[in-house]
């Protein structure tokens, strides 16, 4: 039986998986080069925006506190399906991670495997004060992640301690104004500056 | 004692196909474990060999980190560090270990309504155990009636501290502040509503068959092993064992309230289902009882300073947490922040008799008994 999970420090050095790239930008690279390609292409990103943003997956994955305000948006008062959110047990399936809730230094290598099995295109929203920053759990503690951050890039910030059910909401659809807005030709370059900088 | 012993493999007889033991590994992420819990499960074919369950997942340093931190402070950190589930109830073992060290009387109608707090947090708790643990057993309309009736214990709560899952609304010597008006007539009716509305959760589960072939006889545990294991609350009232700190130890307004505590002799996973249904409608007795007495008065006690210096000494108090008995021990040398402080969760001890309940049992029994277990990872790494 293990105890103790590995270092922070080691997280950094886990090889990115999913290095692949899609047919789409593949098609996407192609058509930025024939005269009137940018028109088409533009049409093409509205309607998979338009598709990714009405669909979003989250992981069912909880850490903390948070998670019952979670539980509570998708429950019936707030019930989140209305924005097409629908949670999936398996990270194969989603493409959103949730974060929700404190992340210990032991949690950590789990969270950014999950983050790793998820297929692209992947976002991920930190939810609540302790995955933002470390929120109470910030000074003389010796156990807690000083931000999910520091692990996984996110999209969007949920403030609050935990943060209310609407406030999730708002979450949610800030990420899917920005999926949007989304470009498939900046998507692939900013990939590759991440896989560059983490090389 | 009764103990159990690890099922010896199975031999394999000559001739026969090669079989062997298998280690599973669940969690830390998984839809039904409740948080960040991983269990290592020894498998032969189905039958479940051994549970490990490793934890720390949510380790947070809380008892640590209290040591750095005023006594006022302590309360808002223990909403947070520990049990999220009952945050009231957490404040209150804090405050029940601090008051207790500085002999400081708290004015009657804090008794109160503390004692409504109390209630209220377990009604919720539970609620969100039954909510998740329908959706564990395939039973997803149980999990869309509690999340609705959890929502009006939110609201209640909101409209007195502000918060819907951690208050911060006890503190030394009382609490922060009175109830809004009209706030005793919504709560009343609330238990009014909530008890037709526990009949219909009845309607729906208890004469289920599937319900039923799923708990009933499922990872029984008996009353010594229980003890011996350390159990507490639901589950080692469920095993027959008469253990209640409200009625044992009484705290605040519990001395003055009539309840009953349900206690089972089954053991199983269906007599604690049976436990916590009681347990709620008790509650919602008790919050009745107490707003009808509830006595006109102060609602804090007078000249507590805000960095309150506790004596020097020690002491060990125990509350009734939704989980069951939560112990404070905490060490002062006369300072503003505590010595040493030290949690008795009940979860903790309740994990390592689920994983006693578990050995023998198939593999698709582990969600039924953990389930019915209703352990918060918080509690148990804090």
């Amino acid at each position: 039986m293990s105890s103790g999970g590995p270092e922070v420090t080691s997280i950094a050095r886990v090889p990115a998986m999913g290095s692949q790239v899609a047919p789409i930008e593949q098609m996407a690279e192609v058509l930025t080069k024939l005269p009137g390609g940018e028109l088409l292409l533009t049409t093409i990103e509205n309607v998979l925006n338009w598709g990714r943003a009405s669909s979003l997956w989250p992981l069912t994955f909880g850490l903390a506190c948070c998670a019952m305000e979670m539980m509570q948006a998708m429950g019936t008062r707030f019930d989140l399906d209305r924005f097409g959110v629908i949670p999936r047990a398996t990270p194969r399936q989603a493409d959103l991670i949730i974060v929700s809730g404190r992340c210990s230094i032991k949690m950590a290598p789990v969270v950014r495997r999950l983050w790793e099995q998820m297929p692209e295109p992947k976002y991920v929203i930190s939810m609540g004060s302790c995955a933002t920053c470390g929120g109470p759990f910030y000074y003389d503690n010796y156990s807690i992640l000083k931000g999910i951050d520091t692990i996984i890039p996110v999209d969007v910030y949920v403030p609050g301690c935990p943060p209310r059910p609407e406030a999730l909401i708002e979450g949610v659809l800030k990420l899917q104004e920005k999926i949007k807005q989304e470009r498939l030709v900046t998507r692939r370059a900013r990939r590759n500056a991440a896989a560059a900088a983490g090389a | 004692m009764e103990t159990r012993e690890r099922p010896a493999t199975p031999v394999q007889p000559e001739g026969t196909l090669r079989s062997e033991e298998l280690l599973l590994n669940m969690g830390p992420q998984h839809p039904s474990t409740h948080g960040v819990l991983r269990l290592l499960v020894s498998l032969s074919g189905e039958n479940i060999l051994e549970i490990t369950p490793d934890i720390g997942y949510l380790h947070s340093s809380v008892e640590k980190m209290m040591e750095y931190r005023t006594y006022t402070q302590n309360i808002a950190l223990a909403d947070r560090g520990m049990d999220y589930l009952a945050a009231v109830t957490n404040e209150m073992a804090i405050l029940r270990a601090v008051e207790t060290l500085a002999s400081i009387e708290t004015p009657p109608r804090a008794q109160y309504l503390r004692t409504i707090f109390m209630e209220l947090q377990r009604i919720q708790s539970h609620l969100l155990w039954l909510g998740t643990y329908g959706i564990d057993m395939g039973a997803f309309t149980i999990f869309l009636w509690c999340m609705r009736e959890r929502e009006l214990v939110m609201d209640l709560f909101e409209s007195v501290t502000g918060g819907r899952l951690h208050h911060v609304y006890f503190r030394i010597g009382g609490v922060y502040d009175e109830v809004p008006r009209g706030w005793t007539d919504r709560c009343n009716e609330f238990c009014g509503y909530f008890k037709k509305r526990l009949d219909e959760y009845h309607q729906l589960l208890t004469g289920n068959p599937i319900w039923q072939a799923r708990l009933q006889g499922v990872g029984a545990i008996g009353r010594d092993l229980a003890i011996a294991l350390g159990a507490s609350g639901p589950v080692a009232r469920a095993s027959g064992l008469q253990w209640d700190v409200r009625r044992s130890h009484p705290y605040e307004a519990y001395d003055k309230v009539d309840f009953k505590v349900p206690v089972y002799t089954e053991g199983d996973c269906w007599a604690r289902y049976l436990v916590r249904m009681e347990e709620m409608l008790e509650s919602a007795r008790i919050i009745e009882q107490c707003l009808a007495q509830l006595p006109e008065g102060e609602f804090r006690a007078g000249r507590v300073p805000i960095n309150l210096r506790a004596p020097a000494g020690e002491v060990y108090t125990r509350v009734e947490s939704p989980r069951g008995d939560l112990g404070v021990h905490l060490v002062s040398n006369g300072g503003e922040t505590p010595w040493r402080v030290k949690i008795r969760a009940p979860s903790f001890s309740n994990l390592y008799a689920l994983a006693e309940m578990m050995i023998g049992w198939k593999i698709a029994d582990i969600i039924a008994i953990l389930g019915s277990s209703d352990i918060v990872l918080a509690d148990v790494d804090r």
